[in-house]
């Protein structure tokens, strides 16, 4: 049987040469994404700033003019109704009441109420009530975790590695959070609790190929003692692209599956991961690695203090 | 390192069969499969996150200010109590403003008694080294208690954990019901409750405080006055519950719902629903006291601060057993002897997080991520076989022994799955592969570089380990921070990553490793094709 390669054997590709053209762009990309987030605001759903949604399956497609007709007559605020997944599926969006908490539980029970009487076989699917205190706190966790794993990563990797490793994880992560920010901003799909599941999962898995580039350019770096550094970064990139693109494949494969036919629900939690391994795949490759030139990363930088005399030594002056 | 001395191959063997076995009844629950399932093997089961099962996820916050208030009243109560015992003392003008308990001491004699007595009666604070109440005596006769900072933090911490027994109780009297009720961070309850169909039911039997006094009417009382609020001293003016103004009792408690042993819904002699109820012997003997000492005059029946009737006595109640009326429905009746037989709750708990999923929504959601999870695992696996042969079918059982495993330690753990954790299944499965992918690179690699098969094989495990290992802890960084601050769902979603990373570290590295140490030391390959 013939096996599939999807890279062939021996690749030479000069990633490195457009490593400024890239850095460039990112940067821009970068900018232009979180300006665009901050400009048009995230979707954020009910998890994160209070309030009521309803999902309602009805017998038959509903006419939405209609029922939002009906929920406006409750006078319960702005509400927002939208089509979830198939015509026969709404959700209803109810903001945070004034007057407290007992008054968003009433305002719950009313749409509940109203759609029981309006069309009868409709099924209230579920129902998600947030008070303001709860999403405050819960934006807030999201943010602390979402930072905090960014952080202890690039703490593992600086262990592990250099300083400079540690460094090019961090920015990479932050490269790879602002771009996901800014298509869910740009998309005005909901953020809620899951999509941040996303946004920690896109931490820890978008670095996959990152740490397996860098573990690449930390072995040739002890190898190829005399390379310079350019040339090295190309060999290692080369060296694992084979890996990079096979596994970003598989993931892509069954996360494409997942938000193809799977569950409505998390459709959002699993785009943001396809997402964000697009965007890893990407950043490992022209993020990660060119910023370890920026940052002086030598052929001895792996070498111990007193090991760095011994070589210096040794070279004729 | 090819060379797999037979007791290790047994005991991967052993320990994946274990995984498979543990696995199995979380697979065949819900099926007639589960009924043959031999009563002696494991019996192991993964719960379904409320998303998937459907059911009531609510987080209930103590009512802090109600929680002072009904301190307070339980105080002004005990020291009412306390002082009576001794004929001498006679106090007045009692007043709960500002948060603080004060009265006056009528004989300016007995202040020092009195301060003795009210000091006795508080409580050190474990840890703090201060008393839950200050007694301080103003203008030598006024005495005034007022609550520490350690009081009613520790008062708060208990009325929590009762609070949470008696939500537990009323959810479910019978306690068969596979609920959760815990206590959150000092001041919240977390409820959830599977499979609910009526949600709003639910928080009425948990929003109601349910605190029952019997008090006598003030009859003394100007209605003028009482409409517009005003009571005579030592009496106060309630609400009626049905809306239809305003009632003036006695402010003392004749006897309180904290003695009653049973309720249950009834009817009385006109076919109403009432709620009958039940004494214990303390409080038989008080109710026949008092009934008896007040003949042919109304008593209110308060529940909550309203008045939900005023009847007359018409004769002692000695029996122990008596019956509150009201405008009930047989529903509402009901409602409150199961908030009775309960308890009531040291505190007012108000719903801070509704979270309700229908059951067909759950049953939706898990027929399309496991449909989903099949389709992408299958194409996982196709995309393996084309792309490393042989090398590809090992990863592949490997994978499908990872999936065992990862529902096995589910299962053993009683971990709950939700519908992030289904992602969470599939993407362990997409990234599980990896480690393969990186080991079957690294040996294409050392081939190439006309490594020698063992060698090659040899060389690509241990090289391709560190970056293996490397990128697993990043992922567990990331997914035990997630499993610390997530919730509910998002938790679920965390705790199937972290099994996945270890149970994908195994399958990948050790058993496939197994598996071509196996082959080569059976066939002796001369090439591989890989």
């Amino acid at each position: 049987m013939k096996l599939l390669k999807l890279v062939p054997d021996h690749t030479n590709l000069d990633f490195m040469r457009w490593r400024n053209l890239a850095l460039i762009l990112s940067l821009i990309a970068t900018v232009l994404s979180l300006g665009y987030t901050m400009y048009r605001g995230l979707n954020l759903g009910v998890d994160f700033v209070g309030g009521q949604l309803v999902r309602v399956t009805f017998p038959q497609p509903v006419d939405v003019e209609r029922l939002r007709a009906q929920v406006d007559s409750l006078q319960l605020g702005e509400a927002s109704i939208q089509e979830f997944g198939s015509p026969r599926t709404v959700q209803i969006r109810l903001p945070k009441p004034g007057g407290g908490d007992a008054a968003a539980n009433v305002a719950a029970d009313r749409v509940r109420q109203l759609v029981e009487s309006n069309y009868p076989g409709a099924k209230i699917d579920s129902v998600d009530t947030v008070s303001g205190k709860v999403s405050g706190e819960l934006a807030q966790n999201s943010a602390l975790a979402i930072a905090l794993a960014m952080l202890g990563i690039a703490i593992y990797i600086w262990f592990r590695f250099e300083w400079q490793f540690g460094v090019g994880a961090l920015l990479t992560l932050a490269h790879d959070i602002a771009m996901t920010l800014g298509f869910f901003a740009f998309t005005r799909l909901q953020v809620d609790l899951n999509v941040v599941a996303a946004f920690l999962t896109i931490v820890g898995y978008s670095l996959n190929d990152t740490v397996v580039i860098y573990d690449r350019i930390r072995e040739n770096l002890r190898k190829y003692r005399k390379m310079a550094i350019l040339p090295l970064l190309n060999l290692s990139l080369n060296e694992t692209l084979a890996r990079t693109v096979v596994t970003s494949l598989t993931v892509l494969l069954a996360m494409g599956i997942m938000m193809l036919i799977g569950p409505e629900v998390i459709f959002a939690l699993s785009l943001a991961i396809f997402l964000g391994v697009v965007i890893g795949t990407y950043s490992s490759i022209y993020i990660a690695t060119p910023v370890l030139v920026w940052l002086g990363v030598q052929p001895d930088s792996f070498l111990k203090g007193d090991e760095k005399e011994d070589e210096r030594e040794a070279q004729p002056a | 390192m090819l060379d797999f001395p037979r007791w290790k191959v047994w005991l991967i063997g052993i320990l994946i069969a274990i995984g498979v076995l543990l696995s199995i009844p979380s697979l065949i629950a819900g099926t007639p499969l589960a009924a043959s399932w031999p009563k002696w093997l494991p019996q192991y089961k993964i719960s379904l996150g409320l998303d998937l099962a459907g059911g009531s996820h609510l987080l209930l916050e103590a009512d802090a200010r109600d929680a002072i208030k009904q301190r307070l009243q339980a105080k002004e109560d005990e020291v009412a109590t306390e002082l009576r015992r001794d004929p001498r003392i006679d106090i007045g003008d009692i007043s709960t403003a500002g948060g603080r308990l004060s009265f006056l001491v009528r004989d300016p004699t007995k202040v020092d008694t009195v301060v003795e007595r009210l000091r006795k009666l508080s409580q050190p604070v474990a840890l703090t080294g201060n008393r839950d109440w200050d007694v301080q005596v103003m203008d030598s006769t006024r005495i005034v208690l007022t609550p520490t900072q350690a009081g009613t933090t520790q008062a708060l911490r208990d009325a929590m954990s009762v609070a949470r027994d008696v939500v537990r109780r009323r959810i479910d009297p019978g306690g068969t019901k596979e609920i959760t009720v815990i206590t959150e961070g000092g001041n919240r309850v977390l409820v959830q409750v599977p499979g609910v169909e009526d949600p709003e039911a639910l928080k009425q039997l948990i929003g109601q405080t349910a605190r029952l006094e019997f008090k006598l009417v003030d009859q003394s009382a100007n209605p003028q006055d009482v409409q517009a609020g005003r009571a005579p001293a030592g009496s106060q003016v309630l609400p009626m519950a049905d809306g239809t103004g305003a009632i003036a009792v006695k402010r003392r408690v004749m006897v309180s719902g904290d003695q009653i042993v049973k309720a249950q819904q009834s009817f009385d002699q006109d076919g109403r629903p009432v709620v009958a109820i039940g004494f214990n012997s303390a409080g038989a003997r008080r109710f026949g006291r008092v009934t008896q000492e007040n003949v042919n005059k109304p008593f209110a029946i308060i529940l909550d601060d309203k008045v939900l009737s005023a009847p007359n006595i018409n004769e002692p109640i000695l029996g122990g057993s008596a019956q509150i009326s009201g405008n009930f429905t047989v529903k509402s009746a009901n409602d409150l002897a199961v908030s009775l037989a309960s308890g009531k709750l040291p505190v007012k708990l108000n719903v801070i997080e509704e979270r309700t999923v229908g059951p067909d929504l759950g049953k939706d959601s898990i027929h399309k991520g496991v449909i989903a999870s099949l389709v992408g695992t299958v194409a996982v696996m196709i995309f393996m076989l084309v792309t490393y042969g042989r090398f590809g079918v090992y990863a592949n059982i490997a994978l499908i022994v990872n999936a065992f495993l990862i529902l096995g330690i589910m299962s053993m753990f009683n971990a709950t799955l939700t519908l992030p954790g289904i992602a969470g299944f599939i993407l362990t499965i997409g990234a599980a592969v990896d480690a393969n992918v990186l080991i079957n690179e690294r040996i294409r690699e050392e081939m190439r570089r006309g490594r020698r098969l063992m060698d090659a094989v040899e060389s690509g495990y241990r090289e391709a380990m560190r970056a293996i290992f490397d990128a697993n802890v990043t992922h567990v960084i990331s997914a035990g921070i997630m499993a610390y601050f997530g919730s509910g769902p998002v938790r679920g979603f965390a705790v199937v990553l972290l099994i996945g990373i270890v149970t994908s570290v195994f399958t990948a590295v050790y058993f496939t490793r197994m598996l071509v140490a196996l082959w080569i030391h059976r066939t002796r390959p001369r090439a591989l094709h890989i």
